[in-house]
């Protein structure tokens, strides 16, 4: 597997409140979510942001609180992947649960790059081409790409459930 | 080679290793909340698994938005509601019952040494003052929880912090976790477990051992784990007494889950409680943190004085010795949000809320609301809040805000005055 698309380029420690602000949780539909996904930063943010676009980022990314509306809202709005040097513990879970691909690539030197650089995430083999470089991700284990695939954890029990039945 | 005390928790409720060595734990409770249980409820129901695991282990409250403000937060009231009812949840908490769930939840006796704790919220972490592996989760393993009483964990590393010495007059539990947070920063504790130890927190009450653990997750960690000793005891005894021939016998029962002596730690640091100083936060993160008196004269707008931070009995006492005989300063805003029905229910008894009222508080019922910007106290753009809280991310208590997290003597400090400032309680350096 892997995702190919325009890079949305992070500092570190971006919170869960900066990627969906708390006035939303109120909400039950994820449209809405994925319409004010990092609203603070930038009221068009979403509008911006073209299906397919990868989030690289620095460490922590997704710090805060459990609030999964922030798993689903970037995922909503059409990021096909998240990359950071490192995430916070609930966000990585989070977006595992419910099939956002997130990977960590420690030694990315963030630095020289810049947001709409093209990026490849080699999802199988753990790698990030971008600008002629070629990082390394941390691999997920297998049972990990298959919730992924699968669109989240409860999609992929569901599936191995119904698989058990047949 | 000894054990912290998450490897102790981990191996007592460990039915399952995955590949990669994840362990699948079984749960002593699972908390819910409004804000993402109706999430998983709906979920569960769309998937045909409309059931829950044990209905005694589910506790759940409204809290965060409550009474209900719009039509929005009461269909999540609703839904809450109606599922409890429907599987006979009998802890539910609701209107005139409820409060903000890391308060409600100890104060009813719910969580005890040993215990493994999931809810779907950050600051899961509050109950590891307990001596519990409480940690927080996304709506997805809240749905697990809900329907299995599992969950699986990579077995977290420990971090091992001792605050040596006692704490000067006006320096608080919130000053010593906010320091600590600066020196490990933002992301220092992530994937990892932080066990608080020493004199000064063997000296701390129970409220304090909360607020200590409440904001572990700031620094990232999954939990916060304080040791059981008497004062554990002592504040479990009225739900504890039954099963136990007196106390001595429940110190000793609790006393495994205290890490062993040779425990292998990621890594220890260790802190004099002696030379700490009130501080506050500075700016979008946690870590940034100076002294009050560094940041002496920054005009506020609001004091917001509540949260499953510092929003119990201790910290609206200590507030309200600061308030006593004073009133707010004419630019300021205050709220104080009691965090439970039986807070609220002392401070009346023990005139603290009328020491609030005469000073020019706001009192509000127990609920979350202004800490995530949700009700109850958001702030406009640009506006400025001394605040109880724990997070001051970036829009927190509102778009275009600027929130400072204090103690709460600090906080009432800066009522007064207007401007952030130590409090009469404290007696260094000024």
């Amino acid at each position: 597997m892997t995702y190919s698309g325009n890079i949305w380029l992070f500092g570190d420690d971006v919170d869960t409140d900066v990627i969906i602000s708390g006035k939303y949780l109120r909400d039950d539909d994820n449209s809405v979510w994925a319409e004010h996904v990092f609203e603070v930063l930038d009221p068009d943010f979403s509008k911006k942001i073209n299906k397919g676009d990868i989030i690289l980022a620095g460490s922590n990314f997704g710090c805060g609180s459990s609030r999964e509306q922030a798993a689903i809202a970037i995922k909503g709005a059409g990021i096909a992947a998240v990359v950071a040097k490192s995430f916070g513990r609930i966000f990585f879970r989070n977006a595992i649960n419910i099939g956002l691909p997130v990977f960590t690539g420690r030694d990315i030197e963030l630095e020289s790059l810049e947001t709409g650089d093209e990026a490849m995430v080699d999802a199988v083999n753990g790698r990030l081409h971008i600008k002629g470089r070629d990082y390394q991700l941390e691999k997920i284990p297998p049972f990990m790409a298959d919730i992924i695939s699968a669109g989240g954890l409860l999609n992929y029990y569901m599936q191995n459930e119904s698989r058990k039945k047949g | 080679m000894g054990k912290t005390t998450a490897q102790k928790i981990f191996d007592a409720h460990r039915i399952d290793t995955l590949e990669g060595g994840t362990s699948v734990l079984r749960l002593d409770a699972v908390f819910c909340h409004e804000i993402t249980t109706p999430i998983a409820i709906n979920d569960l129901a769309a998937r045909g698994k409309d059931r829950v695991f044990d209905p005694d282990r589910i506790k759940a409250v409204i809290d965060h938005v409550t009474p209900a403000k719009d039509s929005k937060t009461a269909e999540q009231g609703r839904i809450m509601r109606e599922w409890a009812r429907r599987h006979k949840i009998k802890d539910f908490f609701d209107i005139g019952r409820n409060g903000v769930c890391h308060a409600l939840f100890p104060e009813k006796g719910f969580v005890r040494p040993g215990y493994t704790v999931i809810m779907g919220d950050s600051h899961t972490c509050t109950h590891g003052a307990f001596c519990a592996f409480a940690a927080g989760i996304g709506t997805t393993d809240l749905e697990v929880g809900i329907l299995k009483g599992i969950c699986t964990f990579k077995e977290p590393k420990t971090i091992k912090v001792t605050v040596k010495g006692k704490l000067p007059g006006g320096v608080y539990a919130k000053d010593v976790i906010l320091t600590i947070i600066r020196q490990l920063t933002v992301n220092g504790a992530t994937d990892k477990v932080i066990e608080f130890t020493g004199p000064a927190v063997d000296a701390m009450s129970m409220e304090s051992r909360m607020t200590l653990c409440n904001m572990a997750i700031e620094a990232g960690g999954t939990t916060g784990i304080c040791y059981p000793d008497m004062t554990t005891v002592e504040y479990l005894w009225p739900f504890i007494k039954d099963g136990f021939k007196d106390k001595k016998a429940a110190l000793e029962a609790y006393s495994q889950w205290k890490a062993d002596p040779d425990a292998v730690y990621e890594k220890t640091i260790e802190l004099d409680a002696s030379g700490m100083e009130p501080v506050v936060t500075f700016g979008y993160k946690p870590d940034q943190v100076k002294t009050v008196k560094e940041m002496e004269g920054t005009m506020v707008d609001q004091v917001y004085l509540g949260s499953c931070t510092n929003g119990r009995i201790e910290d609206l006492r200590i507030a309200a010795s600061v308030v006593k005989g004073h009133k707010i300063a004419d630019a300021v805003r205050a709220v104080v949000s009691p965090a439970t029905p039986l807070i609220f229910d002392m401070a009346l008894k023990e005139g603290l809320i009328q020491i609030f009222m005469d000073a020019g508080f706001c009192v509000t019922n127990p609920t979350c609301g202004a800490c995530l910007g949700m009700s109850n106290g958001v702030l406009a753009n640009g506006e400025v809040c001394a605040s109880t809280t724990n997070r001051n991310f970036n829009g927190r208590m509102g778009k275009g805000g600027m929130v400072h997290l204090m103690s709460p003597a600090s906080a009432a400090a800066t009522a007064i005055k207007g401007t952030i400032t130590n409090s009469s309680l404290y007696k260094g350096r000024k």
